[in-house]
């Protein structure tokens, strides 16, 4: 019997993993999972510390890990150099773009977790509420409040949203790529909604944030249902086969390349799909903002220019005018509405969406050829490094500013702010500058950059669109700069809460970075270029 | 310590430096600190013009290279000084005249609380003038040139809490520029023509490598670089504004160095000159002119700095006139330059002491017997009143004999005049005499004469010797023979009339000068206040106005200037800021239009997210498939 029962047992070979390949990502979610138990074990009186210490150590370990791996990535010749591997039966690949991001993102991580478990700004607590089930307003709130309650369930979800962010820019096939921005989205959608002041607004903004996200994550999956479809598989590199050799069924091919577009679209907040943006970022508690602005749009851009270059690389001239067109409205509309702001969370977050158009001028530009010029996946990778360590320290930066209310936010208040505390205005200040791509600074080289590499695929004339718009972009930019330095303030003035030394690191760190990489932008440039291109 | 040199200027520029950036601390010896940077600098300075003499004459010239300065393609500029006769006069001179006038300094300023800060000043001027005076290249020239310039316009301006102070300040570095413009021209000339700016190399080459049109044109644009550093006309309305400055800066910068640049530039620049007659002519002309516009002026002024600073403007007249004469008068006009920076520097530090005692007072028309309540001030200043109007034996009588013999070499009419302006320097400066020391007393209220402290009388002692003693340099041809390395051989042009003859002519006027300004300030007595301009010939009344420079500028450059600016305002305000505004209010309309769509509701924002997806994939399909 026993015998039979071996002979007719089905030939199930067993997965192979190249754990040591994948062991970043697997340290983030492993932290995560061990910050679940923390979450139920530890006693309360320490556990925030230990949570932030956890998940610091963590990190830190996750991104030595991450050096550790690139360094060890194989060289592969093709018709452009790459390094790396798929790994894990090809549900993922480790190559140079996507280890290069997995830094970014645990750096964007560590800065991030410095705001998140920042406490001396609001007496004590950090920025999270207290017991999220009570209502706003209710005796419950103000007694969570007298009971100096916190959430630390944060951390693990920060972690959590990370690993999704890793999972989602080194994905090799279209199912594993929708697990990953699910992971990365649900805890981000729920952290939203935390905010210990405004709780109403943050619970808006983490309700509109979960709907719309899943509307658009049904059109993802809708195309990623047709490329199935059209190629037989998942795997990005059999689409891509499928591609080149044209097997017909164009339409179902466009129809999936257009709506896991408009997925992906959706998540960098490009127009028609970027309406959520200045509701969640304005509603979301800021550390939680800043973690999204950079992370969420490294990861997708990187995932996006990974699906478009491998799997539809073949059909280029049907999705590159498209990105064209959306890249041009992007740009426009984020510069021109960022003007009429009045908030600086919104203006910052239609900053973001002025720079998802940048970003898409170095994508359709699609310029991967082997050369000493920069190609866009090294402009987009350096891009998104500066943009988000500039985006982290301007929320940084907001997190200080208040009043008796908690943040204040509307920009009539920040005027004079170059009076009372030269330091901070001076930061934020040079990431506007930076975020303007004023030389100097970091977001100079990065636009030109993308900007070049633009140029170098051919398209001149939305480099030229961009740079005119940068011109109005600087309008709002250097507007903000006026009122801090050149404006009396109005009433007491603006007043700044003594951050801990967690804040001040982070912002004293981004500005640093952001200088650096403006002054001396050499070796991030050859990183980005070192990483080459991806690998299928 | 030839090949140290180069230390001259360190020293007093460190000190400099360093006194401006010390704290109060440094109040107490800051005064201290400066007149020793400054005596180490003519100690180091004097030793080395020693060890030239000891050298053989052809091998009197020490170049070195500290450091290169510009290296860019075929562009190549040195950090490079050389230390030759012409250069050691001058290190001598600045170093020397220097310190005497750091010294006085003590004195004139000890109740001034910024008084660290003025030797700060003297000694980055100190600094700036040796390397201006050291430089082996055009470009480092400048270095100095523009540095002395800075120093000057500190200096003025140095008691800023006064409005003309202030103001006469901004004058003297504006017209300054103008002429700066002119040399920063001929540098680029020198590059572009002969690619390189070293002096040497530039003055030995432009008369073979370069047109006779390219030499002119840098000629000119040096002399328009002459003019504006030593007030010629007619770049000349600043200078008698810049006695604003203490009087000691009078002394040092606005008499004896810094307003001589001029001529040094252009007897250092002796290759470009002889190769271009026109721009020489030009120099003479220039020379001419001033020397008898600030003679003018000299004669009308009140003011006692006005009327030396007439006066001073003169002087370097006849050295600019000695310089475009060539090699007849290159050496005459250093040695002017010099004799004049003594005895000048001695006055104009007189003028210092009498104005000490008299609180402050300049005007001479207050003054008056002062003879007997300052008599260590007037015996210096009389000793000084001699060489400057040529007193036989006086350091005055040679040089400016020299010249006026060497212009009646070049052409009668321009010898007359010079001889002309040595019988009107005589008349103003016996008016001055007369109205400050031996007239009756005309003192206002609640002054009392007093001598001045010894630190300011040895300085005046020193520099009187020097006005009477400095005459010696000429014996036996010592001087032309001494720069004869530099500016090359100096041709006696025989005269119709011997030497002593001339000497005797020019005797005869000066005594003639003398004499009409004596009968005419002793006669009848001096009144307190002076007459009014309708009252006075109309030659009393051009000098009086500074023979309307300043009316001139206004007309030709300010007030046309300002008619440009106020077009360029109107269009800037309309045009421009219109066109930019329009274009911000349009944005800000767009901008207010594009939010509408940003509603808040999760419906609308779904809604444009499906309409956007069926455009994309509509879109897609629609331009592929047609």
């Amino acid at each position: 019997m026993a015998t039979l029962l071996l002979a007719d047992r089905p030939d199930i070979a067993a997965p192979t993993i190249e754990w040591s390949l994948l062991s970043p990502l697997l340290v983030v979610a492993g932290v995560a999972m061990v910050a679940v138990l923390v979450e139920t074990f530890w006693p309360r009186r320490t556990r925030f510390t230990a949570q932030a210490v956890l998940a610091g150590l963590g990190l830190l370990a996750a991104l030595l890990d991450t050096v550790r791996v690139y360094v060890s990535l194989d060289r592969v010749d093709g018709d452009v150099v790459g390094r790396g591997t798929p790994v894990a039966e090809g549900a993922v690949t480790v190559d140079g773009p996507g280890v290069l991001t997995w830094g970014l993102l645990l750096v964007f991580a560590l800065l991030s977790l410095a705001l998140f478990a920042e406490r001396r700004l609001d007496g004590g607590l950090s920025a999270f509420t207290g017991r999220a089930v009570d209502p706003p307003g209710s005796a419950g709130e103000a007694e969570a409040t007298r009971l100096r309650l916190e959430h630390t369930e944060t951390f693990p979800l920060l972690l959590f949203a990370l690993a999704g962010m890793m999972l989602f820019a080194s994905a090799n096939d279209l199912v594993t790529m929708f697990v990953g921005l699910e992971v990365m989205s649900l805890p981000l959608y729920l952290l939203c909604g935390l905010a210990r002041r405004r709780r109403l607004v943050s619970q808006e903004a983490s309700l509109k944030y979960f709907l719309l996200g899943a509307f658009s994550s049904v059109f993802f999956l809708y195309g990623v249902a047709l490329a199935y479809g059209y190629a037989g598989s998942f795997r990005l590199a059999d689409i891509d086969t499928a591609v080149t050799s044209r097997t017909g069924g164009e339409h179902l091919l466009l129809a999936a390349i257009g709506l896991i577009s408009v997925g992906m679209l959706f998540k960098v907040g490009a127009v028609p799909f970027h309406q959520w943006t200045p509701d969640v970022y304005q509603g979301a508690p800021t550390p939680v903002t800043a973690f999204m602005a950079a992370g969420t749009k490294a990861a997708a851009f990187v995932a996006f220019m990974r699906v478009l270059f491998v799997a539809f690389g073949g059909a280029s001239w049907d999705w590159r005018p498209l990105l064209w067109v959306v890249a041009l409205l992007t740009m426009v509309v984020g510069s021109l509405v960022a003007i009429a702001q009045t908030d600086v969370k919104r203006m910052l977050a239609y900053s973001s969406v002025a720079h998802a158009g940048f970003l898409l001028v170095g994508l359709a530009g699609a310029y991967v050829a082997d050369s000493e010029r920069i190609t866009s996946v090294s402009g987009l990778l350096f891009y998104l490094g500066v943009y988000g360590v500039s985006s982290i320290g301007a929320f940084a930066v907001v997190t200080v500013v208040r009043d008796a209310g908690g943040e204040t936010t509307h920009l009539s208040r920040w005027a004079g702010l170059g009076k009372e505390s030269p330091f901070l205005a001076g930061s934020f200040a040079l990431f506007m500058l930076s975020f303007a791509g004023i030389p100097l600074t970091g977001g100079f080289i990065g636009k030109w950059s993308v900007f070049s590499a633009a140029w170098s695929g051919g398209y001149g004339a939305l480099v030229v669109a961009g740079v005119l718009t940068s011109a109005v972009a600087a309008y709002f930019y250097v507007r903000v700069i006026v009122l801090m330095f050149f404006t009396d303030p109005v009433g007491d003035g603006p007043t700044v809460a003594l951050p801990s030394v967690l804040t001040t690191v982070v912002i004293a760190a981004a500005a640093a970075g952001t200088m650096v990489l403006g002054i001396l932008p050499g070796p991030v440039l050859d990183l980005a270029q070192h990483a080459g291109t991806f690998v299928r | 310590m030839l090949d140290l040199v180069w230390l001259v200027v360190v020293v007093p520029l460190v000190s400099g430096l360093g006194l401006l950036v010390w704290g109060k601390e440094g109040d107490r010896v800051g005064h201290l600190v400066g007149t020793v940077a400054s005596a180490v600098a003519f100690v180091i300075g004097l030793v080395a013009f020693v060890q030239l003499l000891g050298r053989p004459e052809d091998d009197r010239s020490v170049a070195g290279t500290l450091f290169t300065w510009i290296s860019s393609g075929p562009f190549h500029v040195d950090m490079a000084y050389r230390f030759d006769p012409l250069s050691a006069l001058f290190v001598l001179l600045v170093t020397g005249v220097g310190t005497l006038i750091h010294v006085y300094s003590i004195g004139y300023m000890a109740h001034d609380e910024r008084r660290r800060r003025f030797f700060a000043y003297l000694n980055l001027f100190v600094a700036a003038m040796l390397t201006l005076v050291l430089a082996d290249d055009y470009l480092v020239l400048f270095l100095g040139w523009e540095g002395v310039g800075l120093a000057s316009y500190l200096l003025i301006g140095f008691w800023q809490h006064k409005p003309s102070a202030a103001a006469a300040a901004k004058k003297a570095f504006v017209l300054n520029r103008v002429g700066d413009v002119g040399m920063a021209l001929a540098i680029m000339l020198m590059f572009a023509q002969l690619g390189t700016s070293s002096i040497q190399a530039v003055n030995a080459t432009v008369a073979g490598q370069a047109s006779e049109s390219v030499a002119t044109a840098l000629g000119l644009l040096l002399l328009l670089g002459a003019c504006g550093k030593s007030a010629q006309v007619p770049l000349q309305a600043w200078l008698l504004d810049a006695m604003e400055g203490p009087t000691p800066v009078s002394a040092l910068i606005h008499a004896a160095t810094m307003v001589t640049a001029g001529v040094y530039l252009v007897v250092r620049s002796n290759g470009i000159f002889d190769a271009a007659p026109v721009a020489q002519t030009a120099v003479v002309v220039v020379g001419l002119v001033t020397l008898l516009a600030g003679a003018g002026i000299g004669c009308t002024k009140d003011d006692i700095k006005k009327a030396l600073a007439g006066s001073t403007m003169s002087q370097i007249g006849y050295m600019m006139l000695a310089a475009g004469l060539g090699p007849a008068g290159y050496a005459f006009a250093i040695f002017h330059l010099v004799t004049h920076g003594f005895f000048k520097a001695n006055m104009f530090l007189g003028a210092g002491s009498v104005m000490h005692g008299m609180s402050d007072d300049v005007d001479m028309r207050h003054y008056g017997a002062l003879r007997r309540a300052m008599p260590v001030t007037f015996a210096t200043f009389g000793l000084g009143y001699l060489a400057i109007i040529g007193f036989p034996g006086f350091s005055g009588f040679f040089s400016k004999d020299r010249i006026i013999e060497a212009a009646f070499g070049e052409s009668f009419w321009v010898g007359l005049a010079a001889l002309l302006g040595a019988g009107v320097t005589a008349f103003y400066m016996t008016r001055l005499m007369v109205m400050t020391f031996t007239s009756p007393k005309r003192w206002l209220d609640d002054v009392h004469p007093h001598e001045s402290p010894r630190v300011m009388t040895v300085p005046l002692v020193v520099l009187a010797a020097l006005s009477v003693l400095g005459g010696v340099l000429v014996l036996g041809g010592w001087i032309e023979h001494w720069l004869e390395p530099v500016v090359g051989h100096t041709e006696h042009h025989e005269l119709a009339v011997p030497a002593w003859g001339m000497s005797i002519i020019v005797t005869a006027v000066v005594a003639v000068g003398v004499a009409l300004a004596w009968s005419t300030y002793t006669r009848s007595p001096i009144a307190g206040t002076a007459p009014a301009d309708a009252d006075v010939s109309v030659l009393t009344r051009a000098g009086r106005h500074e023979l309307y420079g300043n009316a001139v500028n206004d007309t030709l450059v300010v007030r046309p200037t300002r008619h440009l600016t106020r077009v360029l305002v109107f269009l800037d305000a309309r045009l421009v800021d219109g066109l930019v505004r329009g274009l911000a209010d349009r944005l800000g309309d767009t901008s207010q239009f594009l939010r509408t769509p940003q509603t808040g509701y999760v419906r609308s924002y779904a809604l444009s997210i499906l309409v956007g997806s069926l455009v994309v994939v509509l879109a897609l399909l629609a331009v592929t498939l047609a």
